[in-house]
């Protein structure tokens, strides 16, 4: 990654490289990364994409839970497994940090208490309500399991903001203020009132069934779930003796400045967005040899995205990918489990497929890893996540 | 009903909300320092005793009460 650009336009490159040592998951696919690996590998999915098998109790006391939304309690469960993933690196705290991404918090809180509020009146609303629905809570409460006291933050940028957050947090460790960050996403955003919003805006699939970059692709599936990745200072890694799955090379963010749910027209903020990170990353489209796309199975969304995907990366053509057949859209946390999947990608050495899809829509040219996985040939991956409001993120990952 | 059912009644409410052991609330217990409880919590027990005991209790009287016995005290004595 790049500290920054000098007044003359020429690019400083940073000292300190950031390392992913330690990945946590919590998907309706499977909890942790063998179950959520060889659920992604599977070539269809339907139906609910909800955690039945979800126990908060492994993972924090009784009153905890109590008072954590269910979104928090994923965060929290993926980032206890990242942190034992990583083999619990001792750190100093104060070098220690956390950033978080979400779409809304603590909405099933929220709802629960909106309707407490309305139906037996104010002074039954919880005293929780508040530090239970703030989107910041699942930070919070990741700084507070760990003690860590390092910039504990939270990017709020509807469906990017999990791969924001984690490249928010790459800049912390690449700057030097950090040389651990917990970073992340969560979402939990199935309530009725926010499952009608997103079906009453014609967004979500009418038949559930989310397939990315398919023909008869008819909306996105809504889903929830968490992921956690531990972001560590190269050296700080390598002195320890750690597993690194991946080097965060590159990170871009920009927006479309254009609409605040449809993308702008054939998929120019997601080009330079992409150009973003690979620029940050001092790679070229050709050193691409997979992207792990946003591909929420919405019409629009995988249009712009494989126009984008076609005019950057041409003759390239890397191989495509996109997870969230199988796992639907988690939303605030989708762009932290494609990092898992990213990290898992290079660990594999192989290409989950896009469960779910049969048919590429021919109006795209982009080669869609469909049906059975493909082996990954060398090079980088990109992660591209793209949210309401136009905010794009694209991360890009090297081999350790 | 009988104080020990009484207090039965009121332990139910205050594991269930402070999520503690049933046998950590006696009435010597202090909420702050053997029970974990903090201003929020003592918020949420109230309303909790509030519906369970159909009584109302207004925040100047929770002033100075600060153990298990205390609370009870003032439960029972808005039942008489």
């Amino acid at each position: 990654m790049k500290l920054g650009w000098s007044a003359d336009g020429e690019a400083i490159e940073s000292p300190f490289q950031v390392a992913i040592t330690g990945v946590g998951v919590v998907s309706s696919v499977g909890i942790g990364k063998e179950a959520f690996w060889s659920g992604i590998l599977n070539s269809s999915y339907s139906g609910s994409r909800l955690i039945d098998d979800f126990d908060p109790a492994q993972y924090m006391n009784v009153k905890e839970a109590r008072r954590a939304d269910r979104y928090n309690q994923l965060g929290l469960a993926a980032s206890i497994l990242a942190m034992n993933d990583a083999g619990n690196p001792e750190i100093n705290p104060a070098k220690a940090g956390v950033w978080m991404g979400t779409g809304v918090g603590g909405l099933t809180t929220l709802e629960s208490q909106i309707l407490i509020c309305h139906g037996r009146g104010p002074d039954r609303v919880s005293p929780f309500l508040v530090p239970m629905m703030m989107a910041n809570s699942n930070a919070a409460t990741i700084s507070m399991k760990f003690g860590f006291t390092n910039t504990c933050q939270t990017t709020a940028t509807a469906c990017a903001a999990g791969t924001q957050a984690i490249g928010n947090a790459a800049r912390e460790i690449s700057s030097g203020r950090a040389t651990i960050m917990l970073a992340g996403g969560a979402e939990v955003a199935t309530t009725p009132t926010a499952i009608a919003g997103f079906d009453n805006m014609t967004a979500a699939s009418p038949t559930a069934t989310s397939r990315p970059f398919d023909a008869e692709r008819n909306g996105f599936v809504m889903a929830e779930g968490a992921a956690v990745v531990v972001l560590e200072e190269l050296s700080h890694a390598v002195a320890r003796g750690a597993h690194i799955y991946a080097i965060v090379a590159g990170y871009g963010s920009n927006a479309d400045a254009h609409h605040i749910t449809a993308p702008a027209p054939h998929g120019a903020g997601a080009i330079a967005c992409m150009e973003r990170a690979l620029e940050d990353a001092g790679l070229t489209p050709s050193q691409i040899a997979h992207v792990n796309a946003h591909g929420t199975s919405t019409p629009l969304n995988d249009k712009g995205e494989a126009e984008a995907i076609d005019k950057l990366f041409g003759a390239t053509r890397p191989p495509v990918t996109s997870i969230k057949g199988a796992l639907g859209h988690t939303l605030g946390a989708a762009g932290a489990i494609e990092t898992v999947a990213a990290c898992l990608t290079f660990e594999n050495g192989i290409i989950p497929p896009t469960a779910n899809t049969v048919n590429i829509d021919p109006e795209m040219n982009i080669d869609v890893v469909i049906g059975q996985p493909r082996k990954l040939g060398d090079g980088a991956i990109i992660s591209n996540s793209f949210g309401f409001g136009g905010h794009n993120g694209s991360l890009v990952f090297t081999r350790p | 009903m009988d104080d020990a059912a009484l207090f039965d009644q009121f332990k139910a409410c205050a594991v269930k909300v402070l999520g503690v052991d049933g046998d950590k609330v006696v009435p010597e217990a202090n909420f702050a320092d053997d029970l974990d409880a903090d201003s929020l919590d003592i918020v949420e027990l109230v309303m909790e005793l509030e519906d369970s005991f159909s009584i109302k209790v207004d925040e100047s009287e929770l002033e100075g009460v600060d153990t298990v016995g205390a609370a009870f005290n003032l439960v029972k004595g808005k039942l008489a």
